[in-house]
């Protein structure tokens, strides 16, 4: 039977979402799209253990979570230095990611222990309550929030964010001004 | 000269000024991406599927 057209559209209307997701985790873009169309012919196989009104986009997150999960453990076992190849894979593309004004941060974001990475993700960029990420990560609502805490503390050593002025554009726009000079 | 108040404390809370620029920063990086839609590929895909699972039941 053809996909419902209402699961097929909850399903496209999750993709953006989805590869943004991906993308953070796997840190190259082809493998990111590769890792979503994998996640969705895995969730049309097993639509039958949907449950129609639950949230279709936090059941995708699970699923690309685990294939994720499933395909990092396989090249640890192949590769020894896996958290210095998502390093470097973001070093190689630089030109897969449009805006340049991101790089620090996805640096930054790319030290970042796997577990926290994600539980920041989840709640701080994809929208998802403690509780859904807890579900899609498959461990405790408290374990999320300290994994969450523990990765603002590490991104903000590892940018040096002292105060709000010393970061982002704001900074630049004041250095702008600075630059200006004082009138009057 | 740099006051004890405009550094973070070690051990403590990241203040909410702090936290709120790294949110900032995080969420643009994800809505650049998200902005970009739903690529072809995708589409095309779930089209593909359905087409063949028409196909299949008219041969049954």
């Amino acid at each position: 039977m053809p996909l419902d057209p209402t699961l097929k559209e909850q399903m496209l209307t999750a993709v953006p979402s989805l590869r943004a997701f991906a993308i953070s985790l796997s840190g190259n873009v082809d493998r990111a799209d590769d890792l979503v169309q994998e996640t969705l012919l895995r969730a049309i196989a097993n639509i039958d253990s949907f449950q129609p009104g639950t949230n279709m986009s936090a059941w995708l997150f699970t699923i690309l979570r685990n294939l994720f999960r499933s395909e990092y453990r396989k090249r640890r076992r192949e590769v020894e230095d896996v958290d210095g190849s998502y390093a470097d894979s973001l070093k190689s593309h630089p030109e897969q990611h449009s805006h340049l004004e991101f790089n620090e941060f996805r640096t930054a974001l790319a030290k970042l222990p796997p577990d926290q990475r994600e539980a920041l993700i989840l709640v701080g960029a994809s929208g998802f309550s403690y509780e859904e990420a807890a579900a899609i990560c498959e461990c405790a609502v408290g374990t999320i929030k300290s994994r969450v805490n523990r990765a603002r503390n590490r991104l903000a050593d590892l940018l040096s964010i002292e105060g709000a002025e010393d970061f982002g554009p704001d900074h630049a726009t004041r250095a702008i001004l600075a630059a200006g000079g004082s009138r009057g | 000269m740099l006051s004890e108040a405009n550094q973070r404390k070690p051990k403590g809370r990241l203040g909410r000024d702090v936290q709120s620029k790294i949110g900032q920063q995080l969420r643009a990086m994800y809505d650049d991406v998200v902005n970009e839609g739903v690529p072809d590929r995708f589409n095309d895909m779930l089209r593909q599927l359905d087409e063949q699972k028409k196909k299949e039941e008219g041969a049954n």
